[in-house]
């Protein structure tokens, strides 16, 4: 099966078959409410494909992809809320909550936002950009391993800290209340519809994407980084470099799932991109193997569906099982489900091995 | 003679410790060159100076270009290979993906980030001559000890590197592979300059164009294999600390 | 000069409580490599402990002093049991032991709502250190200057014990090199043990004191954990003075901050400092044998 999937016609097939159920089976099936879900969900594992990229394949624990989650999600707001003034109040108005706020002007950093263009063009480059120059400036001088993941880590929390200080940004409770999502209303069904097609769509390629990297050389280089990083330099490359492309990639990522993610939920807010949510993020990644392409989206999907049928019901139990799965997962399988087929394959050998021996 | 590399009074110093203490060196092409002396004398210390890995007074200059103060990843550029004492390779890539890596650090963004359609033949024709050219699709982690240090030559090989640095080639080797090594070592020595650290007496005897013996961060004695077992003060240096080349030896 | 002195004074305070809460951490992630999550739940369960201690005894002055070395068990016991369970398996994976512990602070925390429930619960400051002292021109907190004592104390007495204790020199000794501590016939299980006991105490003491200046609720611990960790990070691995002199700066530093901008503001400018400065001196932070390279 796993060998098939590694032909280019069993990578088509693979393709055609997640195609068929995002595209076809999951719509007919899932109520209007569900397929809403199922579309913030999409959002989720677009973030694990890229955390599998750069944790899973490049070693980089990034416990802080809420940032670059953020930030695309952030952009993306800021241009449906200008959007929506607009509508109501012309050219130059002020959103609803600035109002409320007594902020009468619109700030300067806002105004470029009116402009789709100018606000996917944001969304793709400024988180990259951030992340590239964090990441020339932290792998250049090698710093790795845990020092990178508290650096990462600390980031969020400043990030989420910063963003609870702007009060033209919503302060603590962030943007929210969206009407429309490029002149669509997105109160209409079809138009949500059309978010999680948008959603479906991110996930099948950066998946694609995800898989031309593993596969190039790049790809094998990666690996030979991770594992290795000082032989690669004394090989003649600049190991840092390698090092931030997929940090980088990992980041565009995020901030794409971030921008998606906001016209769907209606809410972008501190509280969903700070410390915790960005160490959660790595908790599907865990669950569903790291190392590999769709345990990632797997991992993700199941623990996003889990949170969502038991945080409410359960809240204290939801909790205990989260801290028990990073512990039971991270310690006694650390290849996620992935590597389950492999590590029950290696049992029998062992024991005949010992055997063997005896 | 051909000298590929020239290194002028390095010195290398830990607070206060010289480790290499004004080591003058000149690596020939077309010789297996060793560097022995006892623990601490500073071996692996200088190679990690010349690789850029230690920070170094002096000068080390290799086809008229001065080395001193370039990045590990430019020295490597610029054809200095080295391996480490404990061999390492990327246990999670196969033969062939380790010494394709090795050989492409000159690649284009372009072509790394697509797929590796065909094994470049250079690389297939090292793959056989270090002795795994059955072994393409085995992942390294699953090679033999020796295999290892054999494959981490071979990716210098292929990187184009004209002048190695082995830390301890055959440590952990048997005689047969020990035999192997060292014919290894002459094959790719005629158009290179080898340089070999080593603790082995038997082997460096077998297999030395030229020796280079190192005591307390200093050259002591440098010259032919007689010459150099016919000084003195090696004598003294052997045989006032004669149990730890054996013990090395046997280690 | 008086806004200098309350500066440097604040900076100090904010400094002594990082440091408090970063002492143990350097010990066990200079010494094992661990980073450990759950250092915040220590330090949050050294809180509820003066919590505990004082529902039962009364007198906050009384409930104190008790509570200062029962914290220190409490916090010390679960870093054993932590240590023996989970991390003795993961020595050789520290990314991975970063994710466990993380998740063992989550069950830790939720177990700490379950008992004590989500609200914030309040230990009273003893009578004698009530309202505050006039220093150099400015008035402290009397609360403010025990933390500060303490912190001294800890980092006096932490290192007394490495220096002229059998059991501190072998944690040195492990510190300094593993395998060959190990060669020496220094069983490096029972001081990684040893270490954790002490790491964790410290954490517990850290949250005893915590309680003087602040309410405690289950995610107490978690709001010091990150900063704890970047005096670590900034200080160098496993010493003691490197903590002790990027706790006062990094607490001078965010004292500066807050004054000139807003308290958001300052944590990214922390977070920036701390990126240049590993621009400046990443030696300490990483390591390198280079005889091989696994």
């Amino acid at each position: 099966m796993n060998r098939f999937l590694q032909t280019r016609a069993g990578t088509w097939t693979g393709f055609a078959a997640a195609a068929l159920v995002l595209f076809g089976l999951a719509p007919l099936l899932l109520s209007g409410f569900r397929l809403g879900l199922l579309a913030q969900f999409l959002c989720y594992a677009v973030v694990a494909v890229g955390i599998g990229l750069a944790w899973g394949r490049g070693g980089m624990l990034t416990l802080g992809q809420g940032v670059f989650f953020g930030m695309g999600a952030y952009l993306m707001a800021m241009h449906l809320k200008t959007a929506d003034a607009e509508f109501r109040g012309g050219p130059g108005a002020v959103p609803d909550f600035m109002e409320l706020a007594g902020i009468r002007e619109l700030p300067a950093y806002w105004a470029p936002f009116s402009s789709p263009a100018f606000t996917i063009a944001a969304i793709l480059v400024l988180p990259t950009a951030f992340a590239v120059l964090l990441g020339l400036a932290v792998f250049k001088r090698r710093v790795k391993g845990a020092y990178f993941a508290i650096l990462s880590q600390a980031l969020a929390g400043a990030f989420a800290i910063l963003l609870i200080g702007q009060q033209s940004l919503g302060g603590f409770n962030g943007l929210s209340r969206f009407r429309y999502f490029f002149g669509f209303t997105l109160a209409d069904p079809v138009n949500q519809r059309m978010l999680y097609f948008i959603a479906a769509g991110v996930l099948l390629s950066v998946v694609a994407v995800a898989l031309q990297l593993r596969r190039s050389r790049y790809g094998e280089l990666l690996v030979a980084v991770r594992d290795a990083e000082e032989r690669v330099r004394f090989l003649g490359y600049d190991a840092a470099n390698v090092k931030v492309v997929a940090y980088a990639v990992a980041a565009l990522f995020a901030s794409v799932a971030g921008a998606v993610f906001v016209p769907i939920v209606g809410i972008i807010s501190p509280a969903s991109i700070g410390i915790v949510p960005s160490i959660m993020f790595i908790l599907g990644v865990a669950i569903g193997g790291r190392a590999s392409l769709v345990g990632p989206v797997v991992g993700a999907l199941a623990v996003a569906w889990a949170q969502t049928a038991l945080s409410e019901q359960f809240p204290s139990a939801w909790t205990y099982a989260q801290g028990l799965l990073f512990v039971l997962v991270i310690a006694l399988l650390p290849g996620g489900i992935a590597s389950i087929a492999s590590v029950a394959r290696r049992f029998p050998t062992k024991r005949t091995q010992v055997e063997a021996a005896a | 003679m051909n000298i590929a590399l020239s290194c002028k009074d390095i010195v290398v110093e830990f607070d206060g410790f010289r480790a290499v203490d004004g080591v003058d060196l000149e690596l020939a092409r077309g010789e297996v060159h060793f560097l022995i002396g006892p623990n601490g004398a500073g071996k692996t210390t200088l190679v990690d100076a010349v690789t850029g890995l230690a920070k170094y007074t002096g000068s080390v200059v290799k086809d008229g270009e001065e080395l001193r103060g370039r990045k590990v990843h430019h020295i490597a550029r610029k054809g200095i290979g080295r391996t480490f004492q404990t061999a390492t390779v990327f246990e999670a890539l196969t033969v062939a993906q380790n010494l394709d890596i090795a050989a492409g650090a000159g690649r284009s963004p372009w072509t790394l980030l697509r797929r590796r359609r065909h094994l470049p033949p250079h690389v297939r024709a090292t793959m056989e001559r270090i002795g795994l050219g059955d072994r393409a699709d085995t992942p390294a982690g699953a090679l033999a000890h020796g295999q290892k240090q054999w494959l981490e030559i071979g990716m210098l090989l292929v990187g184009d590197a004209d002048v190695l640095l082995l830390d301890e080639p055959i440590a952990g080797m048997g005689h047969d592979e020990r035999e192997t090594t060292g014919r290894l070592l002459h094959d790719i020595a005629a158009d290179r300059a080898v340089a070999v650290v080593e603790h082995d007496m038997d082997f460096m005897r077998a297999f030395a164009s030229r020796v280079t013996v190192l005591h307390a961060g200093a050259v002591l004695a440098s010259g032919s294999v007689d010459e150099v077992s016919g000084d003195p003060r090696v004598q003294e240096v052997y045989l006032g600390t004669a149990k730890e080349p054996a013990d090395a030896a046997t280690a | 000069m008086d806004l200098l002195v309350g500066q440097l004074l604040t900076g100090l305070s904010t400094g002594s409580i990082l440091l408090l809460a970063a002492l143990g951490l350097s010990l066990t992630f200079g010494q094992m490599g661990v980073v450990n999550m759950a250092h915040g739940e220590f330090i949050m369960a050294g809180c509820y402990t003066a919590y505990v201690v004082q529902q039962v005894v009364g007198d906050a002055g009384v409930s104190l002093l008790i509570a200062l070395p029962i914290g220190f068990l409490v916090g010390g016991a679960m870093g054993l049991v932590l240590e023996a369970l989970l991390l003795r398996r993961l020595y050789h994976r520290p990314l991975d032991t970063l994710l466990v512990t993380f998740g063992v602070g989550l069950v830790l925390q939720q177990a700490a709502r379950d008992v004590f429930g989500a609200p914030a619960v309040n230990v009273s400051v003893p009578e004698a250190l009530r309202g505050g002292v006039d220093l150099l021109g400015t008035t402290v907190p009397r609360t403010r200057l025990f933390i500060m004592a303490l912190a001294v104390l800890a980092v006096t007495a932490v290192a007394l014990v490495l220096r002229f204790t059998p059991a501190g020199r072998r944690i040195r000794a492990v510190t300094g090199n593993r395998d060959l501590a190990e060669t020496a016939g220094i069983s490096s299980r029972r001081v990684d043990a040893a270490t954790f006991f002490i790491g964790s105490g410290l954490a517990g003491v850290a949250g005893v004191a915590l309680t003087l200046i602040g309410s405690t609720s289950p995610t107490t611990g978690q709001s010091y954990l990150v900063d704890a960790f970047l005096v670590v990070v900034a200080g160098g691995l496993g010493r003691i003075k490197g903590a002790v002199v990027a706790a006062v700066a990094l607490g001078a530093l965010q004292a500066v901050f807050e004054t000139y901008s807003t308290a958001s503001l300052a944590k990214v400018g922390v977070f920036v400092v701390i990126v240049v400065f590993l621009q400046l001196r990443p030696q300490g932070l990483f390591t390198l044998r280079t005889r091989s390279l696994a």
